[in-house]
């Protein structure tokens, strides 16, 4: 409920009039829930900040959403993200926030009179802290959700070595599941290396590919065609017995691309192939 | 209209695509090769793609049917530095470019050609190349 | 007769931009423009491949079949995603088989054919509307990622 300009105006003064003492009690009512995990200093600190965001905010006028609310929202979202970022629950945020108003109904008792106007008055204070809390809320779940995605950016970045085997042959060990999004990053990067490289082969090891299903497989095909397509070739190794007859059974046909059970085999493969193709090369110029 | 220019390198035509060709600009260049294959007797071509954001199926057409001449005329054709994300759509695309020969850069494509025949290998011999590049046909 | 029919409803965010197609130059521009405005768009380095390149076989079809018509280009967003939608529309002979014309493999004009089946797997949305003798009219959309 939206508040008038009277109301408004007698809430800023009353935050500006509760000063420190007001602070300190706020501070008082957050610590508890806080369990010590932050230290009084700090959050004396910034709750003072946010008194006055408040304070600023009803005094021009009671909507959070407005221009005049633009500070305290910033000052909320700051909040948010840092204990977002420390660890706190998103319960304990919004609390720091809801603590205000155990604070202030503490003042209202001691000195102004508990007439109707006052409970009113409050009632409606009580309505904008809370949507100032829950707005704490919201920004709480999105920076943890960019934490989530970034750390999930990390974890596919270090999941997708590519490691220079030997002269111009790379391998590529994929490990855990292999998703759509995954499959499609892994063989852009896998692509890219071949180019940078200059290397003409690459040995997939699926080692570590807990299953491999038909979406799975069709991923590493495609890979395989496009790598040819460059002028590349690819040799899938790390075949376990199992996936082997899951392959057979969900009728995956590898056509001509190798298939080894170990890496090792893998590269003696390789080896044997670009052998072969000095030997020729040295023949032809008569070596 | 612009023209793709041919480079001759010993007994290699090299074509490397630098501009997004229109399509006339693509038949142009399959007529000059056959041309320049038959005056100067070559036997390998490398068609370089690295410059190429996106081949689709004309050019991938075109890029056959200069394979397919080429091979008619005695000479083999290698086409060299597909970009990987035109790779993956080509595989999208269903396109396989059937009868031509792929490499990962000039110099694994030059080694390709070299597999074939009694190429000299430009790295051999470094110096006699700077003097024996012609251009043969330009723009 | 029409086919696809899967473009989801979605907000035009930015005004289209129209490019004739008349003559081989103009499908190099249309080309052009895709690219540009996907990478405004932030796509992905694959996905604006692919969307250039069905850009390119979709305009090719607009001259070489179509006698010619026009491009329009524009971004979009539907609420969640934003994207790219293009639509290339002719007033040529039209498609008179359309199932046949989506299949792969199929062709008049000597080449590999694979035009609209192909370009319709590059992109997420496909919609193609035809009639012999009124034209064709064929919008593609791919979102971001």
């Amino acid at each position: 409920m939206a508040l008038s300009t009277d109301e408004v105006g007698r809430f800023a003064g009353l935050l500006e009039r509760g000063g420190d003492t007001l602070t300190a009690a706020w501070t008082e009512a957050v610590a508890t829930s806080l369990r010590g995990r932050l230290s009084h200093a700090e959050l004396h600190r910034q709750l003072a900040e946010l008194q006055k965001g408040f304070q600023a905010a009803l005094a021009e006028g009671s909507d959070l959403d407005g221009d005049a609310g633009a500070e305290l929202r910033a000052q909320l979202n700051e909040l948010s993200s840092t204990r977002a970022r420390q660890g706190f629950t998103a319960t304990e945020t919004a609390v720091s926030v809801f603590a205000l108003k155990d604070a202030v109904l503490a003042i209202l008792d001691q000195g102004e009179g508990a007439d109707s106007t006052a409970l009113r008055d409050y009632v409606a204070f009580s309505g904008f802290v809370d949507r100032a809390g829950l707005f704490t809320f919201d920004s709480y779940v999105r920076a943890r959700e960019e934490l989530i995605s970034d750390q999930a950016e990390q974890l596919l970045e270090l999941s997708t070595p590519v490691v220079k085997l030997w002269e111009g042959v790379v391998a590529v060990p994929l490990v855990g599941t292999l998703d759509s999004a995954r499959a499609q990053v892994v063989m852009e990067r896998l692509l890219q290396t071949l180019v940078d490289t200059g290397s003409p082969y690459a040995i997939i090891d699926i080692t570590g590919v807990p299953a491999v299903d038909t979406q799975v497989a069709q991923h590493i095909l495609k890979t395989v065609v496009a790598a040819r397509l460059m002028g590349a070739d690819c040799i899938i190794s790390g075949i376990r017995p199992q996936i082997a007859q899951t392959i057979v059974a969900l009728g995956i046909e590898f056509g001509d691309i190798a298939t080894k059970s170990s890496l090792a085999d893998a590269l003696r493969h390789v080896l044997r192939l670009t052998d072969a193709k000095a030997a020729r090369r040295g023949a032809r110029r008569g070596v | 209209m612009e023209r793709v220019p041919v480079l001759k390198i010993g007994d290699i035509l090299l074509v490397s695509i630098q501009i997004d060709m229109e399509d006339q600009v693509a038949l142009q260049l399959q007529e000059d090769l056959a041309d320049r294959i038959v005056a100067t007797g070559c036997h390998g071509v490398i068609i370089d793609i690295s410059a190429l954001d996106i081949v689709d199926s004309f050019v991938g057409r075109t890029l056959a049917t200069i394979a397919a001449v080429s091979r008619v005329l005695d000479a083999e054709t290698v086409v060299v530095g597909m970009r990987p994300a035109v790779a993956i759509t080509l595989v999208e695309l269903g396109l396989s470019l059937p009868g031509i020969r792929t490499a990962l850069n000039v110099e694994l494509g030059m080694e390709l050609l070299a597999l074939e025949r009694d190429f000299d290998l430009p790295d051999d011999d470094d110096e006699a190349d700077e003097a024996g590049a012609t251009v043969v046909a330009a723009p | 007769m029409t086919a696809g029919g899967d473009i989801t409803a979605g907000a035009d965010i930015t005004a289209a931009e129209r490019l004739a197609v008349s003559t081989d130059q103009d499908v190099v521009r249309v080309r052009q423009l895709v690219r540009t405005i996907a990478v405004a768009a932030k796509l992905g380095l694959v996905d604006q491949t692919k969307l250039v390149t069905a850009a390119s076989e979709l305009a090719r079809n607009t001259l070489v079949y179509g006698g010619g018509g026009v491009v329009e280009v524009s971004r979009v967003e539907n609420g969640r995603r934003a994207g790219i939608r293009i639509v290339f529309a002719d007033q040529g002979p039209g498609i008179a088989d359309l199932e046949l014309a989506l299949t792969d493999g199929y062709t008049t004009g000597g080449g590999l054919g694979l035009g609209l089946s192909g370009a319709r797997r590059l992109v997420d949305e496909f919609d193609i509307d035809t009639e012999v003798g009124r034209g064709t009219t064929v919008s593609v959309t791919k979102w971001c990622r």
